[in-house]
């Protein structure tokens, strides 16, 4: 099959699922992250130009050449911070590794705020979880490591593993719930946010359930977390006397990724579903595209043809045009690889570029791997329902010149109707989701 | 009431988070204070730190409720 076929058969796959298939829309978001709890408080904090990095607190970060990230605050809820307890009892909390609290608190508040409450047997076993994470129980692992190696492995907690377990967060979700659907996790690196809510969108598509609680969670803001990103030489080493402007996505002293904490979770529902039972809507999921660089364990190639080609195969999927889309969530990490991402966005939109308006939110919230892509599809939806385009905060000087408006430093007014948002992730893994307003 | 069964009693009420009245000799972990499975694992293993013992499986397997625990401490200690 030459190129052009198969490019023809990819669009007639498109084309026969659009033809019949169901629309996904989403009805209750939470947030926790590096700008505090709760979806409203972070955005606003976020369109404000805040930045939520800060010298690490967790532990004493003084041995290692990166020294911030941005952690979640804690403190009352009515300061928009989190205060633990009143999301997970205390006698469960060490039975889980601190990205299951995080994906907890999300969840639970992106449920509350869908009031979806399935009390049928049937209902429950029509909902389902797909939450997943980057990493995982890194520092439950940690700790458990140094048990086994002092000799204490009859010591060991039994629930070490599933404290550490990446798919625990649906697992606890949905015991929380009694949500029987599909039980399933994500784990793709940085691009983990968007493939759960992209895969569990078409889940919802294909039948298997009607409402997903899908994201993702993160809490890698650990000696053995942050040590590890540094030997990767992944992480910013230079601003730890001034950690808000470390985060400076396409700035030319930019050195590094700052890494951020949290978790952002969605309930994705089935259109005619929310709409029966009288469901607030705040946007609908209506592309998800992937690729694969085949390249490189965590440097994208030259041209970042596989960012390029996620994006088209969600414009492909949506059966949009790259007129029809007014903002980009960037990934940008504040790395290298911003400018290679900013170029497949350029050779993409061609022309169309000149009016997009694309920003990277990272430069506020630090780098939630896992996390992230879950985390920027809300930020995605709220820039389509406020009119409203996050800033890049940081941005001084853009180490390459640009027709795409990068929103440097403050928010933009600007009409936004349909959004994309990218994560990639280590191992060479893209994706790409279309969102818009109903 | 034996300094036993008060060390007893305060690693059960931390580990299962449960009310200090809750926890009778008679109470069992499971069927009384919300225990599972993993639970009682974790509680056999507290009670070995905190006494210096070593309890064996099957003999862990017979401990289910707070007064077995303390029985079997107690024993341990008099041997």
């Amino acid at each position: 099959m030459d190129v052009s076929n198969r490019e023809r058969a990819g669009l007639l796959l498109s084309a026969g699922l659009n033809s019949e298939r169901r629309r996904v829309v989403v009805t209750g978001m939470g947030i926790v992250g590096p700008l505090g709890l709760g979806v409203e408080n972070v955005w606003s904090r976020l369109t404000a130009g805040e930045s939520g990095i800060g010298r690490i607190t967790q532990f004493d970060p003084s041995d290692l050449p990166a020294q911030i990230a941005g952690e979640v605050p804690q403190g009352p809820t009515s300061e928009g911070k989190l205060t633990l307890e009143e999301w997970v009892p205390v006698k469960d909390q060490r039975k889980m590794d601190r990205f299951i609290h995080m994906g907890l608190v999300a969840a639970t508040e992106a449920v509350e705020d869908s009031g979806w409450k399935p009390q049928s047997e049937e209902d429950k076993c029509r909902t389902g979880v797909m939450i997943g994470s980057g990493i995982g129980g890194l520092q439950t692992i940690y700790d458990a490591s140094i048990t086994v190696h002092e000799g204490r492995a009859r010591r060991l907690s039994p629930f070490f593993i599933p404290s550490a377990l990446i798919n625990l967060v649906s697992g606890h979700v949905s015991i929380k719930y009694g949500f029987q659907g599909p039980n399933h996790s994500v784990v793709t690196a940085c691009a983990t946010g968007v493939h759960a809510i992209g895969d569990a969108a078409r889940l919802i598509m294909f039948g298997d359930a009607d409402v997903m609680v899908a994201g993702g969670a993160e809490a890698t803001v650990c000696p053995l977390g942050i040590a590890g990103f540094c030997s990767a030489r992944a992480l910013s080493t230079g601003f730890n006397e001034t950690p808000q402007t470390a985060s400076r996505p396409w700035d030319k002293d930019r050195d590094g990724f700052v890494m951020g904490e949290g978790s952002g979770v969605v309930v994705l529902e089935e259109y005619e579903h929310a709409k029966a039972r009288g469901a607030k809507i705040y946007g609908e999921i209506i592309g998800y595209g992937m690729s694969g660089d085949a390249y490189h364990i965590t440097a994208p190639a030259e041209g970042h043809y596989g960012a390029y080609r996620a994006m088209r195969a969600a414009l492909q999927s949506a059966g949009l045009n790259t007129s029809d889309i007014q903002y980009v969530n960037a990934h940008g990490t504040s790395t290298m690889a911003d400018d290679m991402e900013l170029e497949a966005v350029e050779r993409l939109f061609g022309d169309d570029a000149r009016t997009l308006a694309m920003s990277s939110t990272k430069s506020a919230t630090g780098h939630l791997l896992g996390a992230a892509g879950a985390v920027e599809a809300i930020f995605s939806i709220l820039a389509i329902r406020d009119n409203v385009a996050p800033p890049t905060l940081n941005l001084d000087n853009p180490s390459r010149e640009s027709v795409i408006d990068r929103v440097a430093h403050t928010a933009q007014q600007r009409q936004i109707n349909v959004a994309l948002s990218n994560s990639f992730g280590f191992g060479g893994t893209n994706a790409s989701l279309i969102v818009r307003g109903v | 009431m034996s300094e036993i069964a008060d060390k007893v009693k305060k690693i059960v009420v931390e580990h299962l988070g449960v009310e200090e009245s809750k926890v009778t000799p008679e109470a069992s972990f499971i069927d009384d204070l919300g225990a599972d499975s993993l639970d009682t694992v974790e509680l056999v293993m507290a009670f070995e730190e905190a006494f210096n013992v070593e309890i064996p499986e099957d003999a862990a397997e017979k401990i289910t409720t707070v007064k077995d625990a303390i029985d079997y401490i107690e024993k341990q200690k008099v041997a």
